[in-house]
């Protein structure tokens, strides 16, 4: 059994002691002078928060089931919402903090596993945010964008180790598979399931008008959107679901999860509740049943076993597209990649755990894995040791919210990076956390016709194009002040990177140096 | 003595290069470079100054000609028993040099010709170039005070802490002839005083001369640290030393091949290009793509046989290239080229990007 972190009301239960009241972590403020009783407010929350009282004709908020969304704020036409954080509070303790003390009775009224949504909130420490960027000066021009060329299209894939030439003298191509991006951004993996049609949609006509790739997830391929396959990754998780050879074939690259950056070592629960028609078709599992993605791969057991999928797959595809595998980064996660690096990948894929999830126990999102920074900066330093970096790409996900974060990866050494998080807020998401309730008032994380239907994917499309265009814009001029021109010498440049407030330990594992030196 | 790289610093650096070659192989006296190099003397500020001259040991040009500096003699002590374990050394010598005022702290500078062992080379399983690579990454990483700053075959460097000019007059090069020549003279940004540092930087037989400061040093250099080689220098010349050696004699991509890797033309370039061409390019710049260099450049390849001149690809540096009859002049300033040659048939500004590469009449043999 599991428990939601919304708020509930229990109290108004005579049969459950008056313990299990929670107050509500956040309040509904309403300003009575600008509310004209439209009722907008509750029509659309579906968490039905807003209610009118017909004795009073007076608008009422039940603060308990509000999970701070911003619908009802956003839609009020005389701006009279707004949210507060509820100053209730314990008697103040340092160790027994509020949300300690009502998690654990919640965990005693239910007896379940906590459960949360999108990425880990806890205060750790947020290495991006921790290291600065360098600029030309005298000795080296920057370079202005506006008017020379600034190049940031990349290729993902593994590299030959050696040229090969005809009979003429002439190179012969002999790369593997590569995937082709005008930027190194792409849309990480989000299935149909955990979030809605429009926003598969508008991932996948993003991904094409940008001219880089989105990601399925395991949740199979609506067959509306075999069209945007060419910049479709399909993904083969533990489930299986959706996976057949169309759907292989669909795409232009197949990426093997094996973990999850916001729960690693766990599989997923997609409820039966979420199963409808067309999810049950595009997953290949009947309607209403739960869709339960076991934690191991019941094929995998080890590497040995991981390189037989990748082989099958690139097999069932004929050596035509490069294979992902996607892990979580986890303590070693260096010795894990190097395994992978030698295991026929083309492209290896880390999530950090920070990284957002449709639904994952609290315990495991805010407890287990390790920054995704820390753990790019020794994957690629491993693979350089070893000498084999160019068998393989770096894709790294997990909290990339920027454009300078996305430089900072780059200059750590990834290839690209994945986001999630970001475009979903794109869509209008206000991570409010609350996707597992499966109410949505966005349209995203919801299979709800009238919830999705809020969505318009030809605004969410373009939404996505705006935001991966000014991220454009916000890297070459960065790169600019670099004067670098083309983001492949941006790659691994870690000496374009500063350390600020780190201690020695860190910055040798992100093999930077401290500002000043 | 403070040496570069060793507190982890890097250091920028301005300069003037020059080069010299003869198609019909004739051997030119050291004296041209010099006055040529001279006429930049306020582009270089006293901190670094050097040469690299071709087919200047005929009599030894079978042999690998190894100029090593020493800061000591328990360094030399300790480095010739090295060399004892790994060569067949065929005539060693200090390098000739004449002591002048301008030139000063200078350490033991001494010249092995010298052949790989044929049981040790056998045994290593290495080709004889390759095996004479990895000595010199050994001694220069390896031991303290010792640093092989040439290593190939009728080839040598020539460098030092001071203007070029004196340096010139220092190591005596009018006494030397060659069919090329490059020089070099150097504006660090900070006071080294360390002469491993001066240019060229050379690997067995690619030497490098380099103005300018690439922005994309550190994704060069752990690129190319994945192939052996050691950046202990922390200057992007040395990297860009090894990037050619590793593109040209590792790899096996012609000259060409390698400056349109390391100055690959943009996307938008290659895409106006036909077809073929267009997957060539689109091809190395894929694979190769940790050795684009950005940022400043100018530099003057030297190899057996050949010279090539390369800018970046926006031309954030001077360059410019005269010809007269055999005789091909490369510069940073065009007075560098008219001050030894006035009455040139040809003189042009290389675009950003374009290799010129001049090589040795087919008929001629060194």
């Amino acid at each position: 059994m599991v428990h939601s972190d919304l708020n509930k009301n229990v109290g108004d239960k005579e049969n459950i002691m008056p313990i299990n009241f929670i107050h509500p972590e956040y309040e509904v403020i309403r300003d009575f002078n600008k509310c004209i009783k439209c009722r907008v407010c509750e029509r659309q929350c579906s968490n039905e928060v807003h209610k009118l009282d017909p004795d009073h004709n007076i608008m009422t908020a039940d603060d308990s089931k509000c999970v701070c969304c911003h619908r009802c704020v956003s839609v009020c036409p005389t701006k009279a919402l707004k949210i507060v954080k509820s100053d209730h509070t314990f008697k103040t303790n340092s160790n027994w903090m509020p949300e300690t003390i009502t998690e654990i009775y919640r965990q005693a009224e239910s007896g379940g596993v906590l459960l949360s949504s999108m990425g880990n909130p806890k205060p750790f420490p947020v290495y991006w945010d921790k290291i600065l960027i360098n600029a030309s000066q005298v000795t080296n021009p920057s370079i202005d964008p506006l008017r020379e060329p600034m190049e940031t299209k990349t290729f993902l894939g593994a590299k030959p180790n050696k040229i090969e030439r005809d009979k003429d003298g002439r190179l012969i191509n002999n790369l593997p598979p590569q995937l082709e991006l005008t930027l190194p951004i792409m849309f990480s993996a989000m299935s149909y399931g955990s979030i809605s049609y429009n926003a598969h949609e508008s991932l996948a006509r993003a991904a094409r008008e940008l001219g880089i790739y989105y990601n399925t997830g395991e949740g199979g391929l609506h067959e509306d959107f075999y069209q945007y396959g060419a910049n479709t990754i399909v993904q083969v998780a533990s489930g299986r679901f959706g996976v057949h050879k169309g759907y292989l074939d669909a795409a232009a690259a197949v990426e093997i999860k094996m973990g999850q950056g916001a729960k690693p070592g766990i599989g997923g629960h997609l409820p039966g509740t979420k199963i409808g028609s067309d999810i049950s078709k595009t997953r290949m599992i009947p309607e209403g049943t739960d869709a339960i993605s076991p934690a191991p791969h019941h094929d995998i057991y080890s590497i040995e076993d991981l390189r037989q999928l990748v082989y099958s797959l690139k097999e069932a595809t004929e050596y035509k597209k490069p294979v992902i595998v996607k892990i979580a980064a986890v303590h070693n996660v260096a010795a894990i990649a190097s395994g992978i690096a030698r295991s026929g990948a083309d492209i290896i894929s880390i999530d950090g755990f920070r990284g957002g999830t449709g639904a994952a126990p609290t315990r495991i999102r805010d407890n287990v894995g390790i920054p995704i920074e820390l753990a790019l900066a020794s994957v690629d330093e491993r693979l350089r040791a070893e000498g084999i970096r160019g068998n393989v790409s770096l894709v790294i996900g997990g909290s990339v919210r920027s454009s300078t974060d996305v430089v900072k990866a780059i200059a750590l050494g990834a290839d690209a990076v994945y986001i999630g998080t970001a475009a979903l807020i794109a869509l209008g998401c206000h991570l409010c956390r609350s996707c597992h309730t499966g109410l949505c008032n966005w349209g995203i994380a919801t299979q709800k016709a009238e919830l999705v239907k809020r969505l318009n994917p030809e605004v969410g499309y373009t939404r996505l194009v705006n935001l991966i265009t000014a991220w454009r814009h916000e890297i070459t001029e960065l790169m600019g002040c670099m004067g670098i021109n083309s983001i492949e010498a941006l790659k691994g440049n870690r000496l374009m990177l500063r350390g600020i407030g780190l201690n020695e330990k860190e910055l040798e594992i992100l093999g930077i140096k401290h500002a000043g030196e | 003595m403070f040496r570069e790289g060793e507190n982890e610093n890097r250091i920028p650096s301005g300069c003037a290069i020059s080069g010299i070659f003869s198609k019909k192989g004739e051997r030119i006296s050291g004296e041209s470079i010099i006055k040529s190099i001279s006429v930049m003397h306020d582009r270089s500020n006293g901190l670094g100054g050097g040469f690299a001259g071709y087919g200047i040991y005929p009599e030894y040009k079978d042999f690998y000609a190894l100029h090593i500096f020493y800061d000591t003699q328990a360094a030399k002590d300790e480095c010739e028993k090295y060399l004892e374990r790994c060569f067949e050394i065929v005539n060693l010598s200090k390098i000739p040099i004449k002591k002048t005022r301008k030139i000063t702290n200078e350490p033991l500078i001494w010249r092995y010709f010298v052949y790989p062992l044929p049981v040790r080379l056998a045994d290593s399983h290495l080709d004889e170039d390759e095996y004479v690579v990895r000595r010199v990454i050994k001694i220069n990483s390896e031991i303290k005070g010792a640093y092989v700053f040439s290593s190939g075959k009728n080839m040598g460097v020539f460098k030092a802490v001071g203007f070029p000019e004196d340096v010139g007059e220092f190591y005596r090069l009018a006494e030397y002839e060659g069919y090329s020549w490059t020089a070099h003279g150097r504006y660090p940004t900070n006071t080294p005083g360390w002469w491993g540092g001066a240019h060229p930087f050379a690997m067995l037989d690619y030497s490098i001369v380099h103005n300018g400061e690439i922005s994309s040093y550190d994704a060069n250099r752990r690129y190319i640290e994945m192939f052996g080689y050691k950046c202990t220098l922390l200057t992007d010349t040395e990297a860009i030393t090894y990037i050619f050696d590793y593109l040209v004699r590792r790899m096996g991509l012609t000259i060409e091949e390698a400056a349109s890797v390391v100055a690959a033309p943009f996307w938008s370039t290659i895409n106006k290009k036909e077809p073929q061409e267009a997957e060539r390019l689109k091809y190395l710049r894929n694979i190769f793509s940790s050795l684009l260099i950005t940022g400043p450049f100018s530099i003057l390849l030297g190899y057996t046989g050949g010279i090539m001149a390369l800018n970046d690809r926006l031309k954030l540096r001077s360059m410019v290239v005269g010809e007269r009859g055999d005789r091909v002049y490369m510069a940073s300033e065009e007075a560098a080229i008219r001050v030894i040659e006035p009455d040139l048939d040809r003189i042009y500004a290389p675009k950003g990007g374009q290799p010129v590469i001049v090589k040795l009449n087919d008929d001629v043999k060194i």
